[in-house]
């Protein structure tokens, strides 16, 4: 676990997480701490129930028992409370395999409009934090295009550095190298890394084995809701 | 809802089964001829009605002296329903032999079709509500007052002439009832009609009094055809006949409308002088009377300012129509069980029902709760009715935006409202505006039936001067090309909107 500081307190905890979709059991009583500084790789088969684990840290998934802390932020089982989720989703930034970028705004729009609206900064220095991260992500040029004029690549780019606007402690990626080639990919790993460096933990969902083995610090697997041993 | 228009709607489905099974009986068609004439229920007695005893059968002295007719030609009468304001227009193409039902002669009737001899005389006649008695005795009294008649006919030509002369406002009704109610009810300051519809009103209503003094008099007659002069003159001859041994004179003792003005009328038509169609009114500067490109240019002004109420209607509505749109909308897909059951039913009511009898309520049905302003009433209803319809196009809006869109919203720590006002909202509009133009060129055409709310707007202006001039053909031209000048630019904005804003496809 090299560059993770594991003397302090976890910055993700997750105890006993548990949660049931109808009959079948996705989360069984998962528990998980990742610590400042980690690079944490989910894998798994499809439906093993990473992408979902995923998504209860987000505050996306109610769950039915067990509880989140996110950097000082809890969420029990059973939580709807919109304050608390707002709170933990200020401790995390996600980025969705489809990106999922506000397909009416323009990429500058997108990484400054919870800037301006969630953490109220005047929409003059919104911008220039949003085009500055725009530069550090490589996708500067591209500040005034529209999602869909955006390749693959440039609208990932986009969605991290929509995600980190609100300069959120931990960062939730799903199957980040889903739309990349292969070169892509070792940039990725190299931004991730550089992310890292900067004192933010990142919690990775991924089928790419190559991918994992370069840029994790950690990896685990997910069978039938159950996390696995750890790999690296 | 008026009872005038519940009563048209009942004949409109009694005539489907009513006609048929006249027309496909053999036997009549085999041994006697038929003498179609048109009518108008609507108008009710004493001119025609459907029978308080039986509403299958109608009465009336309409009726009776289309019997009488149909008997001189040794035919039989069958009765075609048809709006008072169409029956030239039906009689003209064929529909029926004669149009019978209170018409009256006109120099507009007496050039588009062949008209009968006279064979009533009748009055335009004033009437104010009782506590004006006094002072309103003639048009002249009613400077800067609003003065209600029946669109399309002389009284309203009259009321036209003395906007100009005498500093009126002249308000069309499609009716003759509600101008009775919205004078005792205040809307109004009088209503000037024939004597027969006036004295019949009064018979039902308190409130009202009618002034002895006449404005203009006039006559009823029977329109035919241009080219059917033939039948005309024998329907002529039947008349005289008829004026001569009484006949006539008793048909209208039977509706207590017979009076001292007719046996000089029969007279004269009896030594065959010429009657002139109106009397104390000038109608040589009608537009029947001058070219038709005279004509249209006199209207042009009327017609432009009518369209200015069209847009200025339209505009207003579509406004608020959008705006309780989207909070109709938003509490159907973000609201709780109440809330939600009740917009629904808002919605459901409001497209299941015709917008005509929504306007019919806001306007007469709570009259005596809210007294709306007829343009209130009508920018209202159509809004009303139109918010239903966006809500409609909003939520299935909303619910198109993906899921993703939502949620990424969500983990940047978005309020919900804030979502729905920053991503949700904006993205459903994008995709709601092509069925939005197309409500808001719908709703432009739609306006035409709050003139049943006597706000005459382009195809009610249109109307008045097609009857006027007797002809369809360049009023209806030019009402069409206003239409369209409205509507294609509309169109070509919103085109461009979308463009601009293309919806997104994934």
């Amino acid at each position: 676990m090299e560059g993770a500081d594991l003397m302090s307190a976890p910055v993700v905890c997750m105890r006993e997480l548990h949660l049931r979709r109808g009959s079948r059991v996705v989360l069984d009583d998962v528990s998980l701490d990742v610590y400042r500084g980690e690079i944490v790789m989910l894998m798994g088969a499809s439906g093993s129930g990473k992408t979902t684990l995923l998504r209860t840290v987000a505050g996306l998934e109610p769950f039915d028992r067990g509880a989140i802390d996110v950097d000082g932020v809890s969420l029990k089982h059973g939580t709807s409370d919109a304050v608390v989720l707002r709170a933990l989703r200020t401790k995390v930034g996600m980025v969705f395999q489809s990106h999922c970028l506000f397909e009416h705004l323009s990429a500058l729009e997108n990484v400054s409009l919870a800037l301006v609206h969630v953490l109220r900064v005047p929409q003059a220095s919104a911008q220039t934090r949003a085009r500055e991260l725009l530069e550090q992500l490589g996708v500067g040029h591209r500040a005034n295009a529209l999602p869909r004029e955006l390749s693959g690549g440039e609208a990932q780019r986009v969605a991290i550095a929509r995600a980190l606007a609100t300069d959120p402690p931990v960062l939730l990626m799903d199957e980040p190298t889903a739309s990349l080639d292969p070169e892509r990919r070792t940039e990725l790993a190299a931004m991730l890394q550089s992310l890292v460096e900067r004192g933010r933990t990142l919690v990775v969902v991924t089928h790419d084995e190559d991918f994992a083995a370069s840029a994790a610090t950690r990896v685990l697997r997910v069978e039938s809701g159950r996390l696995g041993p750890v790999q690296k | 809802m008026s009872k005038a228009s519940f009563a048209r709607l009942v004949w409109t489905a009694l005539m489907f089964f009513i006609v048929p099974a006249t027309a496909g009986s053999p036997l009549s068609a085999q041994t006697r001829q038929v003498l179609r004439w048109a009518g108008d229920p609507e108008g009710g007695a004493p001119f025609v009605e459907a029978s308080p005893d039986d509403p299958r059968h109608l009465v009336g002295f309409d009726v009776e002296i289309a019997a009488l007719l149909a008997k001189g030609l040794e035919r039989d009468p069958a009765f075609v329903f048809v709006g008072f304001a169409s029956i030239d227009q039906a009689v003209a193409r064929g529909d029926a032999e004669i149009g019978l039902s209170g018409i009256e002669d006109t120099p507009a009737h007496r050039s588009a079709m062949s008209v009968t001899l006279p064979y009533f005389e009748f009055r335009e006649v004033l009437a104010v509500r009782d506590a004006d008695a006094q002072r309103f005795r003639s048009l002249a009294d009613l400077a800067g007052r609003k003065v209600a008649t029946l669109g399309g006919t002389m009284a309203y030509e009259i009321l036209l002439s003395a906007e100009r002369t005498h500093g009126i406002t002249a308000v069309s009704y499609d009716d003759d009832a509600h101008p009775y109610e919205d004078l005792v009810n205040g809307r109004v300051d009088a209503v000037l009609l024939d004597n027969v519809v006036a004295n019949r009103r009064a018979k039902k209503m308190a409130g009202f009094t009618v002034q002895p003094g006449s404005v203009a008099t006039g006559h009823y007659v029977g329109v035919l055809a241009k080219s059917n002069a033939d039948l005309r003159d024998r329907c002529d001859q039947i008349l005289q006949a008829a004026m001569a041994d009484g006949t006539l004179e008793s048909i209208f003792r039977t509706w207590g409308v017979w009076n001292d003005d007719q046996p000089p009328l029969y007279r004269r038509v009896l030594a065959g002088e010429p009657v002139a169609s109106v009397v104390g009114f000038d109608t040589s500067d009608g537009v029947s009377a001058v070219s038709r490109w005279e004509a249209a240019r006199r209207y042009i002004p009327s017609l432009l300012r009518a369209s200015v109420v069209t847009i200025l209607l339209s505009c207003t509505s579509m406004a608020l129509a959008v705006a309780l749109g989207m909070v109709i909308a938003s509490g159907r897909v973000y609201g709780r069980g109440a809330l939600r059951a009740l917009l629904t039913a808002y919605v459901e009511i409001t497209r299941g029902t015709p917008i005509l009898l929504q306007l019919f309520v806001l306007y007469y049905g709570i009259a005596t709760a809210i007294r709306l302003p007829a343009f209130i009433a009508a920018f209202l209803g159509l809004a009303l009715n139109y918010a239903a319809y966006e809500s409609e196009i909003y939520r299935s809006a909303l619910e198109a935006i993906g899921r993703g869109q939502l949620e990424a919203a969500r983990t940047l720590g978005f309020t919900e409202w804030q979502i729905l006002r920053l991503v949700r909202g904006p993205q459903a509009f994008r995709i709601a505006l092509a069925p939005m133009t197309n409500d808001f060129v719908a709703l432009l055409k739609d306006s035409s039936l709050v003139s049943v709310l006597t706000v005459v707007e382009l195809t009610k202006q249109t109307q008045i001067f097609a009857t006027n001039l007797g002809s369809w053909v360049l009023p209806g031209a030019l009402c069409a090309a206003l239409y369209l000048a409205m509507s294609l630019p509309l169109s070509a904005l919103a085109r461009r909107l979308e463009q601009r804003w293309k919806a997104p496809t994934s």
